[in-house]
């Protein structure tokens, strides 16, 4: 239907109604099963005849830049799918970006702009846990929706977000489980950075140790944030000799990490390593031969071989060119306008209540990781992959799960 | 001992005393080209961490080019030098079109550099991009050396060894045994007096802020062999940078050295037996304590003006 009809048709469709009110005859069914736009949205959102405007807020500057740029990308690209496909209910995206500086603070202002004055109908964005708490009061009280790519601690759920990464349950158990059996591990060293998901994570995977695995953990070590001095700590595990090193580093520190790690001597030749903060983003400032035979456990390889991902992979360098590699997080971060799409198709509106409604429940079979599950607590359930890095910064998915539902709140974990 | 075999402690201890011993050289390199422009000029440069940044990404496009012509093996010696020149050529500008305005105004100072390096890393993020990018490093530079099978040292442990080394003893060459030297301690001593004797203290200033910044450049190349590059790799070094230099007290080339010999040795052996947060902390506290009881520093100058 061209937009030229559709005005046309609302033209004569109001003419109508005007008669009918007139004589007194006017019901409900006059405008049923049309898309018109005083049907899909009551609620004062910026949504026209063509066109629906969607946020995207994520710290295009700023230290977190880094990480967040992937996620920008994938959102775009997304989004550009769909208005080549038409839109959602007929209506084109139109992307308000904004940007959060890596600054917490500054995310909660900006997804209150977004809300309270361009009424966007929808949020892409946050990245840090931070920025999400940070954001997370003002998603509520707006009744706004947001969709948060990372894979992060748990802990937490709103109905105003759909978190479309792993929680750490989903990330941690399954992987321990494995390398627990692999290479019939029994004493582990766990090593992160000092802030809320690397602590978050080891707790779980330290329960999980201990109470199922029998194993033990013979260190447990938090790294200043930034801190880039790892000799005494090699050297401590050195010492303990830890069948795994089960690590969750991040930023500027875990480029420091694997290339001291492997200048002294700790190779994968000699230690085994499973992390969960490494993805292909990150691969590229460590270097793969500083990584090569490593593991990550992940969610998301971008050498997966299943159709949907190639077509996803060759869409995403025809876009960003053929170096440009995507991560666990930045194909997470693709799901979000595809999630919403499909949550406004099925609610038949735009309106935030009826589309978060509407979402849980839908399965999502072309998703680049393969297919998942919408589930009542707005997780997704998915599969975690093991990769093994190789030299040239890409993994070879040695393990695949079956599917795991999301626990954001798991019990005997905390 | 704690259920280890002499053999693994004695092992340790080598490599442990080699860490140490590795992170004074690293410290030693960050806070150098800190210390010449505090120490000469009183300018606090905040932007130092993203002239090492140059340094970095100097080294990074020059590894690019190495692979495509294939002389991996030795660009990092050039690799350091032309991070060097342009990191003094930059500071050489800066300190034309800013620096000099604000001599006088030392809490100027420190906003206007701070505001440089927003500026920088937002060119950086620019220029090169938000991800981190990595130098491809020469084969004989990864792995470790093996004096026996059971201790590993790091070659490019060693690697910024030397070159701290060299780094240092050039900086004490130029200050204390040439012309030039002579007459950037003698506008220190005394500005005036040495305006009066035909120094030209306005050259002296441009290029001891210049000399700071390249060596700051040579830092951050050398910094590419063992951490990230990125547009905000200068922040993880600016901190320890300035431990190092206010520790030391602001005067003296030795009052760096010192400095940055303790407090690497304290962090290593302490994050030894505590966490590493931990040793972080209890090397701060004592920092802290050390500054109340000597609020100059290690080394304060007798003669400041």
């Amino acid at each position: 239907m061209s937009n030229l009809n559709r005005r046309n048709f609302m033209r004569v469709g109001g003419a109508l109604a005007a008669a009918l009110l007139s004589a007194g005859i006017l019901t409900n069914t006059a405008f049923a099963a049309d898309t018109s736009t005083a049907k899909v949205m009551t609620t004062g959102l910026a949504v026209t005849d063509t066109t629906v405007k969607v946020g995207i807020l994520h710290s295009a500057t700023g230290t977190m830049a880094i990480s967040e740029t992937g996620s920008i990308q994938a959102e775009k690209l997304a989004i550009e799918q769909i208005n080549a496909m038409g839109g959602i209910l007929g209506r084109k995206i139109e992307v308000i970006q904004e940007d959060g500086a890596s600054d917490w603070p500054t995310f909660a202002e900006k997804a209150k702009k977004l809300l309270a004055s361009d009424k966007v109908a929808a949020v892409m964005g946050c990245w840090t846990s931070a920025s999400r708490k940070a954001a997370l009061p003002v998603f509520e009280k707006e009744n706004g929706l947001l969709f948060y790519p990372t894979f992060y601690e748990g802990l937490e759920q709103s109905k105003n977000v759909f978190y479309t990464g792993q929680e750490a349950t989903q990330q941690i158990l399954a992987g321990l489980d494995w390398i627990a059996k692999e290479k019939k591990a029994k004493t582990f060293y766990l090593i992160g950075s000092d802030y809320i998901w690397p602590r978050t994570s080891m707790k779980i995977a330290r329960k999980h140790i201990e109470q199922h695995l029998h194993g033990s953990v013979v260190g447990e070590e938090y790294i200043a944030l930034g801190d880039t001095q790892f000799g005494s700590v090699i050297n401590k595990i050195k010492l303990k000799k830890p069948d795994v090193i089960y690590a969750a580093v991040v930023g500027g520190s875990n480029v420091a990490w694997f290339k001291q790690l492997n200048a002294a001597g700790l190779n994968s030749t000699k230690q085994t390593m499973l992390t969960i903060s490494v993805t292909e983003d990150e691969v590229l400032g460590i270097g793969g031969e500083n990584l090569a035979g490593f593991y990550s456990a992940m969610k998301y390889f971008q050498s997966q071989d299943n159709p949907e991902n190639k077509k996803f992979v060759t869409a995403f360098k025809a876009k960003y060119g053929e170096k440009s590699v995507i991560g666990d997080v930045t194909q997470a971060a693709y799901l979000g306008p595809w999630l919403y799409k499909a949550a406004v198709e099925r609610a038949g509106s735009f309106d935030v209540d009826k589309v978060q409604a509407a979402l849980p429940g839908y399965v999502f079979k072309d998703a680049p990781e393969g297919s998942v599950t919408v589930e009542k607590n707005h997780h997704l359930t998915t599969k975690l992959r093991i990769g093994q890095w190789g030299k040239d910064g890409q993994a070879k998915v040695v393990y695949t799960s079956g599917y795991i539902k999301p626990d954001p709140f798991p019990k005997g974990y905390q | 001992m704690f259920g280890y075999s002499m053999a693994d402690i004695g092992n340790i201890m080598v490599m442990q005393g080699f860490s140490g011993l590795s992170m004074f050289t690293v410290l030693l390199l960050m806070a150098l080209g800190l210390a010449i422009i505090f120490g000469q000029m009183g300018v606090i440069n905040m932007a130092h961490g993203e002239f090492m940044t140059i340094g970095a990404y100097t080294t990074v496009m020059l590894s690019k080019v190495a692979t495509t012509y294939g002389f991996v093996n030795y660009y990092f010696v050039f690799a350091i030098i032309l991070a060097f020149i342009l990191a003094f050529a930059l500071g050489y500008f800066i300190e034309f079109i800013m620096i000099r305005h604000l001599y006088k105004r030392p809490l100027d100072t420190l906003l206007a550099t701070w505001g440089l390096s927003l500026v920088m890393q937002q060119s950086f993020r620019s220029t090169f991009g938000a991800k981190e990018v990595s130098a491809e490093l020469p084969e004989w530079m990864l792995g470790s050396f093996k004096p026996t099978p059971d201790i590993d040292i790091p070659i490019n442990g060693v690697f910024v060894m030397i070159l701290a080394l060299l780094v240092t003893a050039g900086v004490y060459m130029f200050m204390y045994r040439s012309r030039w030297g002579l007459r950037v301690r003698a506008t220190v001593q005394n500005r005036v007096m040495a305006g009066a004797v035909g120094i030209n203290t306005q050259k002296v200033d441009r290029v001891t802020f210049a000399l700071g910044c390249g060596i700051a450049g040579i830092a951050g190349a050398a910094f590419t062999t063992i951490a990230s590059t990125g547009p905000t790799t200068g922040t993880l070094y600016i901190v320890d940078s300035f431990m190092v230099v206010v520790f030391g007290g602001a005067a003296s080339l030795m009052g760096t050295i010192a400095s940055a010999f303790g407090i690497a040795q304290a962090q290593s052996i302490l994050q030894f037996f505590m966490t590493s947060s931990m040793g972080k902390v209890s090397t701060l506290l004592v920092i802290v304590g050390i500054l109340m009881m000597k609020p100059e520093g290690l080394f304060a100058s007798k003669l400041r003006k």
